[in-house]
C-alpha cells in the first residue's frame, strides 16, 4: 500500500462520524433532469430539422459536463489531470467529425458514381 | 567532484518520482486512461451510426403520417413508443425517459456512496450501494422488455411490395426500417447495456467488500470511487446513445 502511505490505518473508531456534504450532488441531479426535460421539450415541440440537432448536441455536452465535472470529480483534480482526460476527447471528436464528413463525402461520390 | 554534488541533490521536483503529480493513485488513474481508450470505442460506434444514417435518405412527410419502410430511416419517437402494460397505447419515447432517469438517479447514489466512503461511514456506503445496484437492475431490467419488444415488433408490422409482412426486427430483417438500423440498435445498445451489466457485477463485488469490513480496515474507500467512476462513465454514455440514438 505504498501509494496509500498518506492514509491512515488507526483511526478512531469510536470518532462521530461527519455530516454528509450532498448539497452539490443533489443540486447537479436537479441540473441533469432539467437539461432532460429541456431535451423532450424540444423532441415535441419542434420539427427536426439541423437547428433541433444542434439543440440536442448542445444539451448533450451540457449534461456530459455536470457528470464528468461533478460526479466524476475531474473538476476538483489537477490541472494535469484535467487536461490529460480532455486534450485527448477534443482530438476524438475532431476525429469523429472528420470521419463523418469525409467518409459522408466520399460515399456518395461512390454511390454516384455506380449510379 | 562535480558528479557527487549532484548525487547528494535528492531530485524533489513534481515528476522526479516519489510522488504523485495528478495527485492521484495509480489505480484511479488507470481508470480514467481506461475510460477513455472506452470512449474510443462508443465513438466509433456513433460514427458508424452517423456514417449509415447518412447513406439513407431522411424521411420527409409529416410524423403523424409516418409509416415503417426500408426506403427511409424511420423516426425514433414512432419506434420507440411502446410501454410495458399498454399495448397497442403510442407512448412516444416514454419508456427510454424512463430508463434515462433511473440511470441518473444511479449515478446520483452512486455518488452518494463515493462521499459516504470519504466520511468512513460504512452504513451509508451499504446504504447507498445497494440502492445503485437495484437501480442498475433496473435499467437492464427495462433493457431486457425494450429489447423484447423491439425483437417481437408490433401486430402491423411493415406490408413489402410482395405482400408478405414483417414483423420484428433480427440482424438481417427489420420491420422499422433498412436492416442497418436494427443493427446498430442492437450493437450501440447492446454494448452499453453489457458495460451495464460489468458494473452491476463490480458493485455487487465491492458490497460484499463493504459488508465484509474490507475497506474499513483498509483505511480508505478508494475501490468505491474508482467503481464509481466506471459507472459514471456507463452513465455518461447512456446521455450520448440517448441523444444519438433516441433524440436526433
Amino acid at each position: 500500500m505504498a501509494s496509500h502511505a498518506h492514509h491512515t490505518n488507526e483511526f478512531d473508531e469510536t470518532a462521530p462520524l461527519a455530516k454528509p456534504q450532498t448539497k452539490v450532488i443533489w443540486k447537479t441531479f436537479f441540473i441533469l433532469c432539467g437539461l432532460t426535460a429541456i431535451e423532450f421539450a424540444f423532441a415535441f415541440m419542434m420539427d427536426a430539422g439541423t437547428l433541433r440537432n444542434a439543440i440536442f448536441i448542445g444539451l448533450t455536452l451540457f449534461k456530459a459536463f455536470y457528470i464528468v465535472a461533478e460526479f466524476m470529480h475531474l473538476k476538483h483534480e489537477t490541472k494535469g489531470l484535467i487536461w490529460a482526460v480532455l486534450i485527448p476527447t477534443v482530438l476524438l471528436v475532431w476525429l469523429l467529425v472528420a470521419l463523418l464528413v469525409e467518409g459522408t463525402f466520399y460515399g456518395e461520390s461512390v454511390f454516384n458514381y455506380f449510379q | 567532484m562535480s558528479q557527487t554534488t549532484t548525487f547528494e541533490q535528492p531530485n524533489t521536483g513534481t515528476w522526479d518520482g516519489g510522488n504523485e503529480p495528478f495527485k492521484a493513485s495509480y489505480g484511479k488513474l488507470m481508470m480514467w486512461f481506461f475510460l477513455l481508450s472506452d470512449a474510443f470505442t462508443f465513438a466509433a460506434f456513433l460514427t458508424t451510426y452517423g456514417l449509415a444514417r447518412h447513406r439513407h435518405k431522411a424521411y420527409e412527410g409529416t410524423p403523424e403520417a409516418f409509416t415503417f419502410s426500408t426506403e427511409w430511416w424511420p423516426i425514433p419517437e414512432k419506434v420507440f413508443n411502446a410501454f410495458p402494460g399498454f399495448h397497442g397505447v403510442d407512448w412516444p419515447l416514454a419508456f427510454v425517459a424512463l430508463m434515462t432517469m433511473i440511470l441518473i438517479l444511479s449515478s446520483v447514489t452512486m455518488v452518494l456512496a463515493v462521499e459516504a466512503g470519504h466520511r468512513m461511514d460504512k452504513n451509508d456506503v451499504q446504504k447507498w450501494l445497494l440502492w445503485t445496484i437495484l437501480f442498475g437492475s433496473m435499467f437492464l431490467g427495462c433493457q431486457a422488455w425494450e429489447w423484447t419488444h423491439f425483437i417481437a415488433g408490433t401486430e402491423e408490422g411493415m406490408k413489402l411490395a410482395d405482400g408478405s409482412v414483417i414483423h420484428g426486427a433480427n440482424l438481417l430483417v427489420n420491420q422499422y426500417g433498412p436492416p442497418l438500423f436494427a443493427d446498430l440498435f442492437f450493437f450501440i445498445t447492446g454494448f452499453h447495456g453489457t458495460h451495464v451489466f460489468s458494473g452491476v457485477v463490480l458493485l455487487i463485488m465491492i458490497f460484499i467488500n463493504t459488508v465484509n469490513g474490507v475497506y474499513h480496515r483498509r483505511g480508505h474507500y478508494e475501490m468505491v470511487e474508482k467503481v464509481g467512476l466506471y459507472w459514471h462513465f456507463v452513465d455518461l454514455v447512456w446521455v450520448f446513445v440517448f441523444t444519438f440514438f433516441y433524440l436526433v
